[in-house]
């Protein structure tokens, strides 16, 4: 449904050198599939948005919306905006002020080659708005709404004209955390409904994780790994994945032994520790072994077995409801893990470190 | 930061025909060229030229001569320059004063005096020196007569027709303006400065002097460079009272050229150019200044109050000149225009007087031809002038703030070049267009319109940027996002949130536009007179008490559209 094709844009500003906020980006959604660029602050996910959106203008590469080219730099191609089969979700909403609720949605309705009567309008708008749960506030003036309200508002306005592709940039960075849980899981069930090819742009990996079928991770205008969010959890590709997704300890070393089935043994300073090893790594090559907070397990007492057992002490315990946020040194390294508060122990203490083999992945060290 | 993804370069630029709609910024932008770049250029052509025969020019530098070598070069920069200081320094002052009793102090009653100072705006320049004449002339001046009575008096104390004289009625016309200012300049002084200093050991005095007037020093230098050039600038003064005073300025030379018979536009000219020049150079510096006091500036986003400064008991001595200013400086030259109205004949108020009161002059301006033809000249140029205006310096700033079309930042240039141009060059730049070019508006209601929008730009502009930059972008692109062309988004979008500063901006333009002399005093004649011209023929005439009720009418009439602006603004749901 969306076709992206070495996807190039420059940024220029005075001077000659540009900035290339998107750099050969390629990838496709599929038809009524949840797609998220995640990533931080200034990889060119918005950007990349953007260009397929039409709003803004790409400097090579290719872009298709639902089978139709919209953008080619190759034969000078490009399909403004305002003709472009899509709805979209701003990050700050962009509900307009002076009109009332009902007229907001109501406005891609009126505007554009399709016209419709009356009767049509206020039946779609209706549709729309209850769609996203904000029926009966027609006659309010946009701006009385709270927060949430707006967004839903706007998600209805993306949705009145039954568009082919949904895009939307950052739809929940502006709301507390109790509503972004809960427009989570509303803006995953609508799509799932509607059937909607979507494209979602975040920099919360937790809303990329939970919301989509397929995630691109971008940084500094590439995609450096795309999958479903269960691949790029737990099998990272890369350190800047690993760490971007999630928090992760990291522990380096030089691979000692290469296994065929996809694990290896890794010489550290604490030991040697067995981990799985996705990339094509050769042995005595140096590589970082990450493995989450959640995953490492602690015992008062030695467990009779297990790999990867090492000896540690506690550094600092904080109790932050859902778990223990326990630190612990290893040497030279500290290791963040998340206990259950049942676990008894206090700053100073020896403990037993298990980094469960199947938890542990071995990730090329970046020069 | 961008909008509508418009081309980049002019390869790009034929997809742009496509969408014809997006034109019509592209031809406002061209109009603006033409209106602020064309008459300032025939005025350089113009002083460099003489009328050999007719329509014969020759390139000289003579008229440079006349205008700045000649025997009454030196008395003339020495009265621009008393006036123009001594305007400046007063009004200076007075705002001041007035602004820190009203922003800083606990003066009783300071809140109500906001609005009052900023009242005499509505009284046209023109006025303002008339209603003053009545007070202060020598002979018959109400301020003398009465002085000269109540002291026994061998002659008058005041003579307006002097150079205090008209510093003083300037100076009065300008500290609304001047108050304005520094209430700002107050309003975003942050306490904490100079809390600090105190908590540091110094008093109230000691804190005065070394923080906030500190503070204040860009600020009082960049104010007191624009009301040094405004007076320059200015005509109202300089022609009801300099003229028949024979204190003349720059601005009163130019004029004075204009009248000669025959005209002597060259030197007009050249003196036109002189004037521009220092306008300008005191605008760049006012600019540069602003943007140095830019870094003592200290508004965040939070709201905060600033210190009072607990005046004790000579919180009263504020008030007592609070009161004292409304009454003798915003009352009194309105009543005095209204009770000279009611005369046959300008008289000294007594029980004599009191019984000749009547509608005369009012009856006789019913059926008086030239005030209807000027009452609708006046009206219709104002409310053209103002709409035309703000619909220009919208679309420009559009293209300025939102379109990224190479090169726009030269329209935001253009646009404020005309507040430089003091309206009588103004005048004399148009004439001068039109001898060369002679399209046949020159005498016409439509030049005067030229003018205006011309002059008025600046202002305009200043309000619909200022309001264009407050629309999001992602307004404007969520309009694209949802279907809509350029012109349903500009249309539907834009234009609805720029109303309030359209609004604002159109109301100001109406006022001034209204009030406006110094160009029209050269361009408007026979049919095309207006209010502000036709008070100043017909008091130069002698008929000083139907001027009072021209005047009266005036105010009146600006009063009633202000007051419709509101009405309509209000059901429209604009908030300015």
């Amino acid at each position: 449904m969306i076709e992206v094709k070495s996807l190039v844009k420059i940024f220029t500003d005075g001077s000659n050198a540009g900035v290339r906020a998107v750099s050969q980006v390629s990838f496709t959604v599929e038809e009524g599939r949840f797609y998220t660029l995640l990533g931080p602050s200034g990889c060119g996910k918005t950007t990349t948005l953007r260009c397929i959106a039409g709003l803004e203008r790409a400097d090579e590469g290719e872009i298709r919306v639902a089978g139709k080219k919209v953008y080619s730099a190759s034969d000078a191609t490009f399909v403004p905006a305002y003709r472009r089969p899509i709805g979209m979700v701003f990050q700050s909403y962009a509900i307009w002020p002076h009109l009332t609720v009902f007229e907001n949605v109501a406005f891609p309705l009126r505007v554009g080659k399709q016209r419709f009567s009356g009767d049509e309008v206020r039946k779609k708008v209706r549709g729309a708005l209850e769609q996203v749960e904000l029926g009966g506030l027609e006659e309010r003036m946009a701006t009385q709404l709270s927060g949430g309200q707006q967004q839903r508002l706007a998600l209805a306005r993306a949705l009145v004209r039954e568009p082919q592709v949904l895009l939307l940039d950052e739809p929940l960075s502006n709301l507390d955390a109790k509503l972004r849980e809960r427009m989570r899981v509303e803006l995953r069930e609508l799509q799932r409904r509607l059937r909607i090819t979507t494209l979602y742009v975040t920099h919360d990996q937790i809303e990329a994780l939970s919301m989509s079928n397929m995630v691109a991770v971008m940084s500094a205008g590439v995609i450096v790994q795309e999958g479903s969010p269960r691949d790029i959890y737990l099998q990272p590709k890369s350190k800047f994945v690993a760490n971007f997704i999630g928090s992760t300890n990291q522990l380096n070393g030089k691979v000692a032994q290469v296994g065929g089935d996809g694990t290896a043994v890794v010489k550290t300073d604490e030991g040697e520790i067995c981990c799985a090893m996705l990339n094509d790594i050769t042995a005595g090559a140096s590589v970082v072994v990450v493995v989450r907070p959640e995953s490492v397990v602690l015992y008062r007492q030695k467990p009779a077995q297990g790999a990867n057992i090492i000896e540690g002490k506690i550094g600092a315990a904080m109790f932050l409801g859902e778990y223990l946020d326990c630190t612990v040194e290893l040497g030279q390294n500290i290791l963040q893990t998340h206990q259950p508060h049942s676990l008894q122990v206090r700053r100073g203490d020896a403990v037993w470190v298990e980094l469960p083999a199947g938890d542990c992945m071995a990730l090329p060290a970046e020069q | 930061m961008s909008t509508l993804a418009l081309p980049r370069s002019a390869r790009d630029t034929l997809p742009l025909l496509r969408d014809p709609a997006l034109l019509v910024p592209l031809v406002g932008a061209g109009v603006l060229i033409y209106l602020a770049v064309l008459p300032l250029f025939m005025l350089l052509l113009g002083s460099f030229q003489v009328e050999v025969a007719p329509r014969e020019f020759v390139y000289t530098l003579k008229n440079y001569q006349n205008a700045y070598a000649s025997e009454y070069t030196y008395s003339t920069f020495r009265n621009s320059l008393i006036f123009a200081s001594g305007s400046a320094a007063l009004s200076f002052i007075l705002g001041t004063l007035l602004a820190w009793l009203t922003e800083r102090t606990n003066t009783p009653l300071r809140a109500i005096f906001v609005p009052i100072a900023v009242v005499p705006l509505i009284l046209p320049g023109v006025l303002e020196s008339i209603a003053w004449i009545f007070l202060l002339s020598p002979k018959f001046g109400y301020l003398n007569v009465w002085l000269k009575y109540l002291f026994g008096l061998q002659s008058p104390p005041f003579n307006v027709f002097s150079l205090p004289g008209m510093i003083w009625v300037h100076s009065v016309g300008q500290v609304p303006l001047a108050f304005l200012m520094m209430v700002a300049a107050f309003k975003s002084m942050d306490p904490s400065l100079e809390e600090s200093a105190m908590m540091s050991g110094g008093n109230t005095w000691q804190t005065l002097r070394r923080v906030t007037l500190r503070l204040l020093m860009p600020t009082c230098g960049s104010v007191l460079l624009i009301l040094f050039v405004r007076t320059l600038e200015s005509f109202e003064t300089p022609a009801l009272i300099g003229i028949p005073a024979r204190i003349y300025v720059y601005t009163s030379e130019i004029y004075l050229a204009f009248n000669e018979y025959p005209p002597d536009y060259g030197r007009g000219g050249a003196l036109a150019v002189g004037l521009l020049v220092l306008s300008a150079i005191g605008v760049w510096l006012y600019t540069r200044s602003t943007k140095e006091g830019k870094k003592f500036q200290t508004v965040t986003g939070k709201a905060f109050r600033p210190r009072q400064f607990d005046l004790g008991p000579w919180r009263w001595a504020g008030f007592g000149f609070l009161m004292v200013y409304f009454v003798f400086v915003v009352l009194l030259p309105f009543l005095v225009l209204l009770w000279a109205s009611f005369l046959p004949f300008f008289a000294a108020p007594s029980w004599d007087a009191l019984q000749k009161l009547g509608l005369d002059n009012y009856r006789y301006l019913g059926g008086f031809r030239p005030f209807w033809e000027a009452m609708k000249n006046s009206v219709i140029l104002a409310t053209l002038t103002a709409t035309v205006a703000m619909v220009l310096t919208s679309l420009v700033a559009w293209i300025v703030y939102k379109s990224r079309l190479p090169g726009s930042w030269i329209l935001d240039f253009l646009a404020f070049v005309p507040i430089t141009i003091p309206g009588i060059v103004m005048g004399m730049a148009l004439i001068l267009l039109y001898v060369a070019f002679p399209i046949p508006i020159y005498g016409t209601i439509w030049v005067l319109l030229i003018a205006y929008v011309t002059r008025f730009i600046p202002y305009g502009m200043r309000s619909a940027s200022g309001s264009i930059m407050q629309i999001h972008s992602e307004l404007e692109e969520a309009a694209a996002a949802s279907g809509a062309s350029w012109w349903e988004t500009f249309r539907r979008v834009t234009l609805p949130l720029l109303r309030p500063g359209f609004a604002a901006g159109w109301i100001y333009i109406c006022i001034v536009s209204f009030r406006e002399f110094s160009t029209s005093v050269l361009l408007a004649t026979g049919e095309s007179r207006v209010l502000s011209i036709l008070l100043f023929t017909m008091f130069e005439q002698g008929q000083v008490t139907v001027v009072a009720a021209i005047g009266i009418l005036m105010i009146l009439t600006l009063l009633a559209i202000v007051g419709v602006f509101y009405k309509i603004s209000g059901r429209v749901g604009l908030q300015t």
